[in-house]
């Protein structure tokens, strides 16, 4: 008995070293950007300063702050990620039930397809979606040349309105593994009861699907927030956080009429990216427990 | 009225018409917006695309596109060659840290949600915007150079080997040459690999959660040790995510814009080699991940254990 305790013991302490070890390789990154945020240039090629910066300033995210156009950015890329992730929301959530909850011919087809969108790389259909918006016209309705639809919202929100947007393949297949998990005896209630698929879908399965619900959002939040690659595309011209960084620490350096050496841009970008990252940890700080949690619940496993 | 003509339809009708009901959204975003696209990126990779302002003509030309970047352009093939080697490493390495770092977390210990956290906050931080900047950072190569010095010197924690020590250790072990290679450049790829592992480590949780803790019960009371229900019970039950997870973590690899594949078709199609050079190149490139993912799923899927 007293064997198998020291056993435990050690376990528990090889268990705690592992875990800390890897804790660190994700945490360290991101703790040195958040202390050389904190430093003036000469910091960095000052040898004796590693971890704590010996002239500490807030120049840099003052910058920052003002050449990522920060609050005007920040709101539109709140606002405009809230607005793709509701409507992904909506359409895959609908699609989803409708792939778990009814029997028809089609049904495993439109499955495959939805798993096919997430496998094939964006590159592909970019381009073609690209001219598609650009020129973009109705057989019998618009005439040919078209109207451009590029730099406005319209070609993210047809998109995400009809489950075809960034990785909503993978919020169908979540939506659908939960929906089928879950037991069929309130629906059923609801029918008798003399409702109708609608009806029993928005007031008997959506409250019970919260834990499927929020993590289908967040995800579509969090990448919408992220993404460059479609709204540099499509939007070039939006101001979003993802782009107005890019080139803050460059216009910076234009404004000021110099250039920056190689380590003070590294110097900036970390700052921006901090300022950057920051609503998002706020936002996963609020929901982590939510979130870890209910993937747990939503059974994306089935 | 209608309610009257609804009723007297079978059940099985009504079905299928809310079936398609509530799938229509995504049915016709499917045909418009990438059905159709998708075929005309064929029709792009196969011709030469020339665009106005008033619109844009296609020129047919044959497979000129596909002989263009296969055989003239010298970096395309090098690439796709590179990016599948690395894949080839990547994913293995990947797969046993998700599995192993699952099962950790899935375990009773203080400060378990902090871990957590931890170990989820790289998806939600894998910006492709943070990882385009990072690639050209000189401060993380400073950091670490410096703590890699100190390391070295103090032998702290995560450079406990420097990479000479490690392989003279793997060499004295008697294991084969191409083995410690492999071993040596994955442990350099550590923080690469720890962090594509995010949504891995979630899957396989979900996975370990839903096993019956009656299933461990009966193996405790029959005498298996905790070695014997790791093999007879968790590997099994959870060998359908490991086949989710190939496939996942194979597209993830393909796709993210950190690739250098991905960048290079991306700088072909606006300069460089031209439209439909680059929609060759990406053409070429689905083909081979659809085979490859094909090959992997088709060898492993055979030893899954499904319980139905």
């Amino acid at each position: 008995m007293k064997r198998k305790y020291v056993i435990g013991f050690i376990i528990g302490i090889l268990r705690y070293l592992v875990i800390v070890s890897i804790c660190y390789v994700i945490l360290r990154p991101l703790l040195a950007k958040i202390v050389s945020s904190f430093m003036m240039e000469q910091d960095l090629y000052d040898q004796t300063v590693k971890w704590i910066p010996r002239n500490f300033t807030l120049e840099n995210y003052r910058a920052m702050y003002v050449h990522m156009k920060y609050l005007i950015a920040l709101r539109n890329s709140l606002a405009f990620s809230l607005l793709i992730a509701l409507l992904q929301l909506a359409s895959c959530t609908l699609v989803g039930y409708g792939l778990a909850r009814f029997r028809f011919r089609a049904a495993k087809l439109i499955f495959a397809l939805a798993i096919f969108t997430l496998i094939v790389p964006p590159q592909i259909i970019i381009l073609p979606l690209y001219l598609n918006f650009r020129f973009f016209s109705i057989p019998f309705v618009m005439p040919k040349p078209g109207i451009n639809l590029l730099d406005s919202i319209w070609p993210f929100v047809f998109m995400a309105a009809s489950g075809t947007g960034f990785n909503n393949g993978l919020f169908i297949y979540i939506m659908r593994q939960f929906f089928k998990n879950s037991p069929k005896s309130l629906e059923e209630a609801a029918y008798i009861d003399g409702a109708n698929a609608m009806q029993t879908f928005v007031r008997v399965m959506l409250p019970g699907a919260v834990p499927a619900l929020v993590i289908v959002f967040l995800f579509a939040f969090v990448w919408q927030y992220n993404d460059y690659f479609f709204t540099g595309m499509y939007w070039s011209k939006a101001v979003l956080l993802s782009h107005t960084l890019d080139v803050a620490a460059a216009n910076y350096a234009y404004s000021l009429g110099t250039h920056f050496r190689g380590h003070y841009i590294s110097l900036l970008n970390n700052t921006g990216m901090i300022l950057f990252i920051l609503p998002l940890l706020v936002l996963f700080g609020f929901t982590q427990r939510y979130f870890i949690e209910s993937v747990e619940r939503t059974g994306i496993v089935g | 009225m209608s309610r009257k003509r609804r009723s007297r339809l079978s059940l099985r009708t009504r079905e299928a018409i809310n079936g398609h009901l509530f799938t229509l959204p995504f049915v016709i975003g499917f045909i418009l917006m990438f059905l159709f696209p998708f075929i005309q990126s064929m029709m792009f990779s196969l011709s030469k695309l020339e665009i106005s302002s008033q619109g844009y003509t296609l020129t047919w030309t044959g497979l000129e596109n596909y002989h263009n970047a296969l055989f003239i352009n010298a970096e395309y093939p090098r690439l796709l060659l590179e990016t599948a080697v690395q894949m080839l490493r990547d994913v293995p390495l990947i797969l046993v840290f998700s599995f192993f770092a699952s099962i950790l977390l899935n375990q009773q210990f203080k400060g378990r949600l902090f871990a957590r956290v931890v170990f989820f906050l790289p998806v939600i931080l894998s910006a492709d915007i943070i990882l385009r900047m990072e690639s050209a950072d000189y401060i993380s190569a400073f950091l670490d150079a410096s703590l890699a010095e100190e390391a070295a010197s103090q032998g702290t924690l995560g450079t406990i080997f420097s990479r000479g020590q490690l392989v003279s250790l793997l060499m004295y072990m008697k294991l084969p040459q191409q083995l410690v290679t492999y071993i040596v450049t994955g442990s350099e790829q550590i923080a690469t690999i720890i962090r594509s592992s995010g949504v891995q480590i979630l899957i396989f949780l979900a996975g370990l959660q839903s096993i019956s803790p009656s299933l461990f019960e009966v193996a405790k009371i029959e005498g298996a040790t905790g070695w014997e229900c790791f093999w007879m019970i968790t590997f099994p039950m959870l060998s359908p995510l490991i086949v989710t997870n190939i496939v996942y973590s194979i597209i993830d690899f393909f796709t993210i814009p950190s690739n250098p594949l991905v960048d290079f078709i991306e700088s072909n199609m606006f300069g460089g080699a031209g439209y439909g050079v680059a929609m060759a190149m990406s053409w070429l490139y689905f083909v081979f991940i659809a085979l490859f993912l094909l090959l992997t799923a088709g060898l492993i899927s055979r030893r899954v254990v499904y319980m139905e």
